[in-house]
């Protein structure tokens, strides 16, 4: 018998963690964001629970400004998994019109995080899995796999549970609540090469193609639907490009690109010498915001 | 394809070990151009190495660090070569961070001790070795850091090397790889360094990359798979699922169930959706059978001619990871493989001197303290010894009020404490006691809420049995708190003791032929479980006072309820302190139905008919 792979390794723990979640958390729910890192969070929780679908219902915390793309994917895995889709969308940033483009960090705020708290809420989950990982951002990588979260959703990192080998104490009290992240782990890298060896669909932004696209503060959008508004004289022109995170395409950059298939995604980022956050406007501002963010209960 | 390696650094503070492993991530292309341009500005804002980068900035994450330049929590870091993928867990040095590095320690193949090559062998170097080593770790890697600040002086070198050598293998590490190093210029870590020529090992990442793996040992031993959960979706399919925690399986091997000592056989192995049709270590896999056999999360599915043991009362080795110290004789949740159970810590026998290897007395632990005590559970563990099997020897402590994760614990062996305690034999027996008075001796146990009806139930059945002509005797919670127990107060710990010695009292006193009735809220079930293990079978009756919390609160006799309403009373029970149900009382009162008087009949009917 073969010695296991770092894969292999990888993929056990990760349904290890869901098994123990649905094992010991009353109400689970999968945060499925459609990206590359929730494709193989679901692809893992098709796996850990065969013959049966996944025990719980998968999440959109949908801000209606995702890719068209991003939808399509969406609809046809939850179809396909047999897994009840819940989308959710925050009534009060629909009414009030709240955008990426005139509301800046507000539309992550309303939008992501108290769209989240609503949900969350709303169908009284006792359990979250996110497909965050621990290589993505400093503040991440100091949180616990099962992270706990106050009864009005805050993270407080100077008083996390110790967690020691693969034993997770999953006990709240009525209110709190958790969030599980089972690919913690996992690098981009192994995400892709797992997305590769496992043969899982993905939003085929993240190859490349001619896409319509305009420059913008160093970074290059996509115009995707005729809600981007044109700056005077900007013309859209068609750019060879892909995506190497997937969120709302206002704020999402694409990095100019040749490679079209998983093999040279993968060649392209083992020569990489830039992170996949770049791309996102959102973790910009400073060295301390993912944490501040993370504190205020975002994912 | 690479596989996965897993390890700890740890050092003291100062010593360069951020810095050490930021040069590693660099120099593996771990970090890229925009991290390294944040970095370049934060090194400039808030580094310690004036205008050149601080690698250590890399790994403090958390604002609080960054602003008070130390690393508070355990950092995982990721980088991988051809060969190999690695997770470095990244502890903090200072002492009160023990319980971080235990948990850095608890999951890794290798340790990395990091020793400044001007300062040698300090008490946290020591520390930091006995604890890997308690949790396990069987490879040592010594690196000495700053050799450039020694003029990458070999005697130097050598002496800390063979200072730490004697250390170690004083508390048994034998395995050590000494390598001289300098994180801020590169020296020895990703590649070999020509400052040093007069070192001929292997550079950091070389050997790395090329050690042993210490969880490749696991498959090489028997087959073990503590079962996470079954899987039924329909009548044709029932698996079980979880993680291999040692050896391998195939189709047809026979299994033993534990603890039922049950016996089968492998029908199908699947990993996802494959029948894979073997199995090993490492892999989470669901297995099904070819006969139907109870099983369920918790139980572990084992090779049928070499089963793991079975024991509720065990040594083991303790880290303490919370302010609130130990409470000995409380009852806390102890979570090992997927069993979860009700376990009672007893004192200390010593507490470990990490530094030294000293055994000190103790009476309790505390934050960060190591200590061997004995562990009873109230139902029995499928278990190894931890040196045979993290998965099954390692377990955590949970606390039952706050669900804070309390402790560590690593087993020992189980003990055999019946064989082992001599009682002095007594010429008039318990027996003879019980015959003299022409009764069987009886505990009859009430719980229930403050109010719930316990002494006035009490009173009622003693008035009763005396009137039947029964010798009794009611221990009463109140009265006992004015002369026995008088030294303790409402503290958790001495509302334990208070429920032992009433224990205790109530044994004694069936032990001379006694009916003992006793009325305390005691709301626990892990206390309760301790008394009835005091008495000899059968002679614990717990009766189930049912009032519901709105009822007693509405009663009120004492006052009690108000009060704790208006916060004068704290760890009030009902209120916020909880109380834990019996799960199957000999008898179960509901007063929303029944009259005390009822009530008292009702016990008295059960004891005529328990003869």
């Amino acid at each position: 018998m073969t010695s296991l792979t770092d894969l292999d390794r990888l993929e056990a723990e990760s349904l290890h963690i869901m098994r123990e979640v649905v094992a010991e958390a009353a109400r689970p729910v999968m945060l499925y964001s459609v990206g590359k890192d929730s494709a193989v969070m679901l692809h893992l929780a098709r796996k850990a629970f065969f013959p049966s679908p996944p025990p719980f219902p998968l999440l959109h915390v949908d801000t209606t400004w995702k890719f068209r793309a991003m939808y399509d994917l969406r609809d046809r895995m939850a179809a396909e998994s047999g897994m009840q889709l819940i989308i959710h969308t925050n009534p009060e940033a629909k009414a009030r019109g709240i955008n990426p483009f005139d509301h800046g960090s507000l539309h992550t705020d309303l939008w992501k995080t108290e769209g989240l708290k609503q949900a969350l809420d709303a169908g009284g989950y006792e359990a979250a899995f996110g497909g965050a990982r621990r290589d993505e951002e400093k503040s991440r990588a100091k949180e616990r796999i099962f992270s706990f979260r106050s009864a009005s959703h805050g993270w407080d990192p100077k008083n996390q549970r110790p967690e020691l080998w693969n034993l997770y104490n999953a006990r709240i009290a009525n209110g709190e609540s958790i969030r599980v992240f089972p690919l913690s782990n996992w690098t981009e890298l192994d995400v892709w090469r797992y997305i590769e060896r496992e043969d899982i669909p993905v939003v085929p932004l993240y190859f490349a193609a001619p896409r319509p696209t305009v420059t913008r503060d160093g970074m290059i959008l996509m115009v995707d639907d005729d809600r981007f508004p044109l700056r005077d004289g900007e013309v859209p022109v068609e750019r060879t490009v892909r995506f190497r995170t997937l969120g709302c395409y206002p704020l999402t950059g694409a990095v100019e690109s040749d490679a079209a298939d998983l093999p040279s995604i993968i060649a392209e980022m083992r020569a990489s010498t830039s992170s996949e956050r770049q791309g996102r406007a959102i973790d910009h501002d400073s060295s301390g915001s993912m944490e501040r963010k993370k504190k205020e209960g975002y994912f | 394809m690479p596989d996965l390696l897993r390890f700890i650094t740890c050092g003291s503070v100062d010593d360069g070990k951020s810095t050490l492993i930021g040069r590693l991530l660099y120099d593996c292309r771990a970090v890229l151009d925009d991290q390294m341009t944040a970095l370049t500005k934060d090194s400039k804002a808030v580094g310690t190495r004036g205008d050149q980068i601080d690698f250590a900035l890399l790994v403090d994450g958390l604002a609080a660090e960054r602003e008070q330049g130390i690393t508070i929590d355990v950092a995982y870091r990721y980088f991988a070569t051809d060969k190999r993928s690695f997770i470095v867990a990244d502890c903090p040095g200072h002492e009160q961070y023990t319980r971080n590095m235990v948990t850095g320690a608890s999951t890794a193949d290798l340790a990395v001790i990091l020793l400044d090559a001007r300062q040698g062998v300090l008490t946290q170097t020591r520390r930091h070795s006995h604890l890997c080593h308690l949790l396990g770790v069987r490879h040592f890697v010594l690196a000495v850091t700053k050799m450039d600040l020694v003029d990458y002086d070999q005697a130097e070198f050598e002496k800390h090397a063979a200072d730490y050598r004697a250390f170690a293998s004083s508390i048994g590490i034998d395995e050590i790889t000494a390598i001289p190093t300098s994180g801020v210029h590169g020296d020895n870590v990703a590649a070999k360094s020509d400052a040093m020529p007069w070192y001929d090992g292997p550079a950091l990442l070389d050997h790395l990359e090329w050690v042993e793996r210490d969880s490749d040992a696991a498959a090489a031993r028997s087959f073990r798979l503590p079962v996470q959960l079954v899987s039924r979706p329909d009548a044709s399919f029932r698996g079980f699922a979880g993680l291999i925690a040692s050896g391998r399986v195939a189709t047809g091997d026979s299994v033993r169930i534990l603890p039922s000592g049950k016996t089968s056989t492998v029908a199908r192995i699947l990993l996802g959706d494959a029948d894979v049709g073997e199995g090993q270590a490492g892999q989470s896999v669901t297995l099904t059978l070819a006969t139907e056999v109870d099983c369920s999360r918790g139980d572990v599915i084992a090779a049928a001619a070499d089963p793991p043991e079975v024991a509720d009362q065990f040594e083991a080795s303790i880290v303490w990871m919370t302010d609130e110290p130990l409470l000995p004789g409380r009852g806390y949740w102890l979570k090992l493989a997927t069993q979860t159970v009700s376990a009672t810590i007893a004192a200390p026998k010593y507490a470990l001197a990490v530094d030294s290897g000293e055994h000190l007395a103790a009476r309790t632990l505390e934050l960060n303290d190591i200590g061997v005590a004995e562990v009873t559970t109230d139902r029995a563990l499928v278990f190894e010894p931890y040196a045979n099997s993290r998965t099954l020897g390692g377990f955590i402590l949970v606390d039952k009020l706050t669900n804070a994760t309390v402790a560590a614990g690593m087993l020992h062996f189980a003990l055999r404490r019946a064989h082992n305690i001599h009682w002095q034999a007594l010429d008039v027996s318990r027996e003879a006691h019980a015959r003299l008075k022409g009764q069987k001796p009886a505990v009859l146990w009430f719980t229930g809420l403050s109010g719930a009806g316990k002494s006035t139930i009490a009173n009622l059945v003693e008035k009763k049995l005396h009137a039947l002509g029964r010798h009794t005797f009611l221990l009463d919670g109140d009265n006992v708190r004015h002369g026995l127990n008088k030294d303790l107060g409402f503290t958790d710990a001495d509302r334990i003791e208070n429920v032992r010695r009433v224990g205790e009292v109530a044994r004694l006193m069936a032990d001379a032929g006694l009916i003992v009735i006793t009325a305390f809220i005691s709301p626990f079930r892990a206390e309760r479980a301790m008394v009835k293990a005091m008495l000899a079978d059968g002679e614990y009756i717990e009766i189930f006072v049912d009032t519901p919390l709105a009822e007693a609160e509405k009663r009120d006799a004492k006052g009690l309820y108000a009060k704790a309403r208006a916060g004068e009373l704290a760890n009030f029970t009902g209120i916020d302190s909880p109380y834990e149900e019996p799960e199957s009382p000999d008898i179960h009162l509901d007063t929303t139905a029944l009259s005390p008087e009822q009530a008292a009949d009702t016990i008295i009917e059960y004891l005529d008919r328990r003869g």
